[in-house]
């Protein structure tokens, strides 16, 4: 694994009004890494990753991602990120290749290579027979699959992933994570939130947000061994323990 | 221009998708023509009448007959007594009573003079005015029919009367719909684009999706033109339709003027007034939203326009409402162009401001539309 920073963030913060949802949080991501970020429901974990995507503008801190300035450079930034976000985000009225085409389309991909990598897509899914159904017709773990496949289609540097495996039943999470693990080894970054705690087994390292602010970063095993814990659950227990925050 | 291209493919695919956008497109312009201007009619008919006869003579009968055959009135009933008719009236099943005295022929041929009671129900503001002016004309007529009875035919005699000779000029038979369908028809495309636009991109940030064309590289005008591109031309083809099929066909109106002049305007009003819908959608969160906010804007627009009122006898500062309104305008080009055959120079004026509205709103759209939330 190379070293290259890919996100640096420094005290990055997200206030609204008197509630600070994200509070100088700070850590730095390594190029090609799976970064799990974890926490409870309303520890932060969105409004942190939409700043990263250039969704929502942060209060105060800095942060590059992709070598390019939150502030100033985010269409740079759009460019070279991918992002899945926990509503189902592809249309449900347009076919699974339309949604394909669309996708890769406006991020400007040639017509050559998008062929070749639609077909690619749908051969690795085992989608041809519903390559040509309208997606809301599909059952949800396919649609989040495909979401998947479509937010690393233009290969990006990083793709962000806002808790993509919810609702979905533990075979077609298994699948899910294959399709990351192949992201991964071809070089993309990947940025994921959770709260299945054997996927933050998968993760190459994690970090803990608790009311907004990092409790935790370090490698699964650091951790467990920190907090002498033998699974993940029991160190999310015990950083999550000293919560205010009610779930929502 | 790629971007654009995958934009409008991904609109239209899923607007003819859409089974009950079609529906819409196709009935609306239809039924709303075929019932509106048939129920919006200003002509005054079928005033209800009551009339409190306590003379019971041949000219009072005589009167009466008159009133009913002249086909503005409809006889509700007809008593001795004033009381019971007033409370017709004030049920409301009669909008006029018309009370003739007792001794009313006498009077008339001995001290010839006559008097008669008309009182008016005024809730109905319109009908009450026109149907006493109505009322007092039959009563003028007859009141020259018995004169010349008596009267006998001698030159020397014959009162100085001046005659009026009225010609109706562009709608020469008063034909109502001719003023009202243009006008409608204007209506029509309005409601489709404004309320067509602002809900399918509220839509968007209902679902999400928007969430995920902001992660994109796309450039807001792109996106606002590949909303903007494709209500434009279902505006167009509403009004196609509108024009072609129901006004001619139905109403028989054949625009007088020029049709290149009419769509040019059109083009320019569309622009314009998608421009409101994508503002309404940038303001809204919710579909719920953007509905409340584009019927507010609707109904002001609609009735602020000129549609059913003369703009000439609103309240200065209600003029100005009324000048701000891009249905204003089209409107009066439609009756313009319709009816009048006006020509480029007449409606310069208009051109001018539509295209002023039409880029105002939608800079402020763009503007308004954040890729960003702080």
């Amino acid at each position: 694994m190379t070293t290259e920073v890919v996100i640096k963030t420094d005290k990055l913060t997200k206030r609204y009004g008197d509630f600070i949802a994200a509070n100088e949080i700070t850590f730095e991501v390594y190029s090609g890494e799976i970064f799990g970020f974890l926490g409870a429901n309303g520890a932060g974990k969105t409004t942190a990753m939409k700043m990263l995507c250039g969704l929502s503008t942060p209060s105060s801190g800095d942060a590059m991602i992709a070598g390019f300035d939150i502030y100033s450079q985010t269409e740079n930034i759009k460019k070279n990120i991918g992002y899945m976000s926990q509503k189902f985000s592809l249309y449900e009225d347009l076919t699974v290749v339309e949604n394909i085409n669309f996708f890769g389309g406006i991020y400007g991909m040639s017509d050559q290579n998008l062929k070749l990598k639609k077909d690619k897509l749908i051969e690795t899914l085992g989608m041809q027979k519903e390559a040509k159904k309208l997606v809301g017709s599909l059952p949800l773990g396919w649609k989040q699959k495909l979401a998947f496949s479509v937010a690393v289609l233009h290969e990006p540097k990083i793709v962000f992933l806002d808790e993509p495996t919810g609702g979905v039943d533990p075979v077609t999470r298994r699948q899910f994570w294959d399709l990351i693990y192949a992201a991964s080894d071809s070089g993309i970054t990947i940025f994921v939130t959770t709260h299945y705690m054997d996927e933050a087994e998968y993760c190459n390292r994690i970090t803990m947000m608790v009311d907004g602010f990092i409790k935790a970063l370090d490698t699964p095993t650091n951790l467990k061994h920190q907090f002498s814990a033998t699974t993940m659950d029991e160190v999310f227990f015990e950083l999550a323990r000293g919560a205010n925050r009610k779930a929502d | 221009m790629r971007t654009l291209k995958f934009l409008l493919q991904k609109e239209f695919r899923q607007i003819f998708r859409n089974t009950m956008i079609l529906r819409m497109i196709i009935a609306m312009p239809i039924m709303q023509l075929l019932i509106m201007p048939l129920a919006a009619d200003f002509e005054i008919k079928n005033i209800n009448i009551s009339v409190v006869d306590h003379d019971h003579s041949s000219y009072s009968r005589k009167l009466i007959e008159k009133i009913v055959v002249s086909g503005y009135f409809k006889l509700n009933d007809y008593s001795n007594s004033f009381n019971q008719s007033f409370q017709e009236f004030q049920k409301d099943n009669s909008d006029l009573v018309l009370e003739i005295p007792q001794h009313f022929e006498r009077d008339l041929m001995r001290e010839n003079s006559g008097n008669l009671f008309i009182a008016v129900n005024a809730i109905n503001g319109t009908k009450a005015a026109v149907g006493s002016t109505y009322l007092s004309h039959i009563i003028s007529n007859f009141n020259t029919d018995i004169r010349l009875d008596w009267l006998p035919p001698q030159k020397s005699n014959v009162t100085p009367t001046i005659e009026i000779a009225t010609r109706n000029w562009y709608n020469p038979f008063l034909n109502y719909p001719f003023f009202m369908v243009p006008g409608i028809l204007v209506v029509l495309v309005t409601m489709v684009g404004a309320y067509m636009c602002a809900l399918n991109i509220v839509k968007e940030k209902e679902i999400g999706t928007i969430e995920q064309i902001n992660v994109t590289p796309i450039k807001k005008f792109h996106f606002i033109l590949g909303k903007l591109i494709p209500f434009w031309v279902i505006g167009i083809i509403v009004f196609t339709i509108g024009l072609f099929g129901v006004a001619r066909l139905v109403y028989g109106i054949v625009p007088v003027g020029s049709l290149l002049l009419m769509y040019a305007f059109l083009s320019v009003y569309l622009i314009a007034l998608l421009g409101v819908g994508l503002i309404i959608s940038t303001y809204s969160e919710t579909q719920q939203q953007a509905m409340s906010l584009a019927f507010f804007a609707m109904m002001i627009f609609i009735l602020m326009s000129g549609l059913f009122t003369s703009i000439d006898s609103m309240p200065e500062w209600a003029k100005w409402i009324a000048r701000c309104n891009p249905v204003t305008y089209f409107i009066e080009v439609m009756r313009m162009v319709v009816l009048k055959a006006s020509g480029f120079e007449d409606i310069k004026k208009h051109f001018l401001v539509m295209s002023g509205m039409a880029v105002i709103f939608n800079v402020w759209a763009i503007l308004n539309y954040k890729k960003t939330s702080s």
